[in-house]
């Protein structure tokens, strides 16, 4: 299932943020072989983990990581701004209605269903708020990834070539999008909504307060 | 809704103390058409400021109780990143229950939205509207102005981090060569297709280069942040 967590509440789900961390190490310094920090605990982080992000994730059943997405608003700190200003004409782009999208990480093992689910909630992230667009950087070779998962990026800037290439890209948030989405993950629109509630909900929760 | 919000952002800007921040309040209410409208502010040290309507007995009471340890807004906000309708936030505790009443019994409303913000730092805020409405009504009348009220938030929460720390606060006006051709393009009468291509970008980025102009000259669509631009002589056409 889906939910979707900021970091400040994710020590409420430890076996699931774990295994987050610990996919992501897998797949951003295994895998692609990016300069990213792996702590201690063999989990990947970076600072942007510590600026109260929106997680989306896909929780299994044992609950689990099973891929996941990271959220940051615009009108704070931005990997797009601090890294890959380059990627975006030197624009140092700022609005409460565009939201940066880092970390997508699918877990090694993780069935064909959850990337679909993946971009479901990123997408319901952006329709129930209100958001215009998503921005990203993202290895060039995702942008046909993207397309076949049913919400293309359009493309921004390019940096490199070949393998190494990399890509600044932009969604819209438009509803037009979902029925796709959900055919792809094979979601229906009633448990999409009904996730989304249940992780909202969570968040009134007090007994952490 | 967009021509009565566009003046006060317009006299927003010119706001330079607290006293005249509370006094925009005041006014902003009155456009929004709702009995109260508050901007509440914690930061990172837990210093407290808040911008309101509400009677002032109530608010007295509302501190001397202490009662933000157990307002569901309070606690439900800060955990929150997306904007939410009192309804749904828990209120089945006898003591949210009792604070109900009696918050609606001072005049706050039986009805409230409220919009949370994470600024620099730690700093949180919220921005909250509340009436008194039937549950259709205060329904439509949110869906309606959801998406200007989170812009309003971030501008008002902007200004109070502006007055708080005074001049050392970097201007958001400063546009990035793109994103004032953007802007150019459309004031010169372009089409968003037509100026993309003459600017040889997509036109997704071009919107994405205009949303954000918009934003940093705390703009409500694409026209008031032409006319923005310039009267701060950011553009000439």
């Amino acid at each position: 299932m889906l939910r979707y967590i900021p970091a400040r509440d994710l020590s409420r789900f430890p076996k699931l943020a774990q295994s987050m961390f610990l996919d992501r190490t897998a797949q951003f310094a295994d895998r692609l072989g990016w300069p990213v920090q792996v702590g201690p605990d063999g989990g990947e982080r970076d600072e942007y983990d510590a600026l109260d992000p929106v997680y989306v994730i896909w929780e299994r059943r044992d609950g689990g990581h099973g891929g996941s997405m990271r959220f940051l608003p615009t009108t704070g700190r931005t990997m797009v701004d601090d890294h890959f200003s380059d990627l975006v004409q030197g624009a140092k782009i700022k609005s409460p209605y565009i939201w940066e999208c880092t970390r997508f990480c699918l877990a090694p093992d993780a069935s064909a269903g959850v990337a679909p689910a993946l971009m479901l909630g990123g997408l319901e992230l952006g329709l129930r708020q209100g958001l215009s667009h998503a921005i990203g950087v993202f290895d060039a070779r995702m942008i046909r990834v993207y397309r076949r998962l049913g919400w293309p990026a359009a493309p921004m800037g390019r940096r490199g070539e070949g393998t190494n290439a990399i890509m600044a890209g932009m969604w819209d948030f438009d509803p037009a999008h979902r029925a796709a989405l959900l055919r792809r993950a094979r979601v229906s629109a009633e448990l999409s909504e009904h996730w989304w509630r249940r992780s909202m909900d969570a968040l009134d929760l007090t007994e952490a307060v | 809704m967009q021509s009565l919000v566009e003046p006060f952002l317009d006299e927003l800007q010119n706001v330079k103390t607290l006293d005249e921040l509370n006094q925009q309040i005041g006014t902003l209410r009155d456009k929004l058409d709702v009995e109260h409208l508050v901007y509440h502010s914690v930061n990172s040290t837990g210093d407290q400021y808040a911008a309101l309507t509400y009677n002032p007995e109530w608010v007295d009471r509302y501190i001397e109780q202490d009662y933000a340890r157990l307002d569901p807004v309070v606690q439900g906000c800060y955990r929150r990143f997306v904007p939410v309708d009192w309804k749904d936030l828990d209120w089945t505790g006898k003591a949210q229950r009792e604070f109900l009443i009696e918050a609606i019994d001072s005049g706050v409303g039986n009805q409230g939205f409220s919009v949370p913000i994470r600024g620099p730092n730690g700093q949180f805020a919220m921005v909250t509207i509340s009436h008194t409405a039937t549950d259709e009504l205060w329904q439509l009348y949110t869906q309606e102005r959801s998406r200007t009220l989170i812009l309003l938030a971030h501008f008002i929460n902007q200004k109070a981090l502006e007055i708080e720390r005074g001049t050392d606060v970097v201007a958001l006006k400063n546009l990035s060569p793109r994103e004032t051709d953007s802007v150019r393009m459309i004031a010169l009468g372009y089409s968003r297709a037509q100026a993309a291509d003459a600017l040889s970008i997509s036109e997704h980025t071009l919107r994405v280069y205009l949303e954000s102009a918009r934003f940093k000259l705390g703009a409500l669509n694409t026209t008031h942040a032409i006319a923005r631009a310039m009267s701060l002589g950011l553009i000439v056409i």
